[in-house]
């Protein structure tokens, strides 16, 4: 096991706990969609860190190939989000 | 470079990341928060570039921070009182937000156990699993795939059925977006040196997002980071307060949107007509078709994503959708 897997995984762990807590505790509507994002990016650094494999060999093309495809949902499912937060704000009568 | 002085690297790349996340969920401005997201999103990139993932990293600086970030900015621009006004408080701001103490630290601490299990179980992939066997079958694999970079071989040869896929999540999404409402109101023309700027970064953009599909068959790339970068210039254009941002019209863009996924599903019944698995490609034709489907995804990701900035249904599509008009009652 390397030191950059180790380091950079555990930091992915820690980063899916912060994103976790502020989509279910933060007040605002937006911030949760941020949170579920960083949340998001959490899990993308745990794959990145398993697809390392030192400075030496090349990394595994299978997780990174994941995270690529997850970066795309994320986006969509971020757009879809806000879209539906707005039309939320609308029938609320605040526009 | 020694390895003390990397290890000092990934501590502060990894302490910025960290902090980058909880300043950008500690703070109550939605502003702050979207801008701490974009640079938290562009330090990972940093870490993804480090850890040898240069394809992730170009898409991560492209959707991750540059595009999403447009998204949530666009999204705080149209509510522009979120904190100060009374009134609004209950629509940004869940009723039964106001969670108590106790509850807060019972999330808090689930939250951290989360963390736990979840470290856990990386250590134990870490010691147990087989590590290079798969990568073993794919550098094998190689050759036959029609690309020379591996990531490009996996999401478009390998695990094609993914991205076939991913494809037709992004086009639910936009297909929800356009059905909750009409596209939001433009922006203001921009004063001479933004106007300076764009007529240099569109042909620039485009340029880009052309050079990065071809390359991403033997470098790091692809249609993903071509399709973000593509649409990022309909965003500076429409940032630039342009009514024309390069998104076609009515049927033709009905017909882009769904081009991505068409030539795909396309060359993947094709070999299944010629006697092959679905969409396992003859390996004689196998770049020729990967740059084909990856062209056809890269149109399909950019109308995709620039619609989703313009925030719903176009104009120029014909107003049916009942969704639609409920909207227009409504308003």
């Amino acid at each position: 096991m390397l030191t950059a897997q180790l380091l950079y995984g555990l930091t992915g762990c820690v980063i899916v706990a912060l994103g976790l807590r502020g989509a279910l505790l933060h007040p605002s509507l937006l911030q949760r969609v941020v949170a579920i994002n960083v949340m998001g990016a959490g899990v993308f650094m745990m794959l990145i860190a398993i697809a390392y494999r030192g400075p030496d060999l090349p990394p595994d093309p299978v997780p990174q190939a994941l995270v690529l495809t997850g970066i795309v949902v994320a986006v969509s499912a971020t757009a879809l989000a806000l879209a539906l937060a707005r039309r939320l704000h609308v029938e609320q009568g605040n526009d | 470079m020694n390895t003390a002085s990397l290890l000092v690297f990934d501590g502060l790349l990894l302490l910025s990341i960290v902090s980058l996340a909880w300043a950008s969920l500690a703070t109550r401005d939605e502003r702050r928060s979207v801008i701490l997201f974009m640079a938290f999103g562009l330090v990972l990139a940093m870490a993804w570039g480090r850890l040898l993932a240069p394809d992730v990293a170009l898409a991560e600086a492209a959707i991750g921070a540059g595009l999403s970030g447009a998204l949530l900015l666009a999204a705080v621009r149209k509510q522009p009182r979120p904190l100060s006004s009374g009134s609004t408080r209950g629509s940004r701001y869940l009723d039964g937000a106001q969670v108590r103490t106790v509850s807060r630290w019972g999330v808090t601490l689930l939250c951290a156990a989360l963390a736990g299990a979840l470290a856990w179980a990386l250590l134990h992939a870490f010691n147990n699993a087989p590590q290079d066997a798969l990568h073993r079958s794919i550098s094998a694999n190689l050759e036959a795939s029609g690309v020379s970079n591996p990531v490009t071989a996996v999401l478009l040869n390998f695990r094609a059925y993914d991205t076939l896929l991913e494809l037709a999540v992004l086009l639910t999404a936009v297909l929800g977006i356009i059905s909750l409402g009409q596209t939001t109101t433009g922006y203001t023309p921009a004063g001479p040196v933004f106007e300076g700027l764009v007529r240099w970064l569109v042909p620039i953009l485009i340029l880009t997002a052309g050079y990065l599909l071809w390359v991403g068959a033997h470098a790091p790339g692809g249609a993903f980071q071509a399709g973000a970068t593509l649409a990022a210039a309909g965003v500076v254009l429409r940032l630039a307060g342009r009514r024309i941002i390069g998104l076609p019209d009515g049927f033709m863009l009905r017909i882009v949107m769904v081009a991505g996924i068409g030539v795909f599903l396309l060359v993947g019944l094709t070999v299944l007509v010629l006697g092959r698995p679905f969409l396992d490609y003859p390996p004689a034709w196998a770049g020729a078709l990967i740059l084909m489907i990856e062209t056809a995804a890269m149109l399909s990701i950019a109308a995709t994503l620039l619609l989703a900035f313009v925030g719903g249904q176009p104009r120029s599509m014909p107003a049916r959708a009942v969704a639609n008009q409920q909207h227009e009652e409504m308003s």
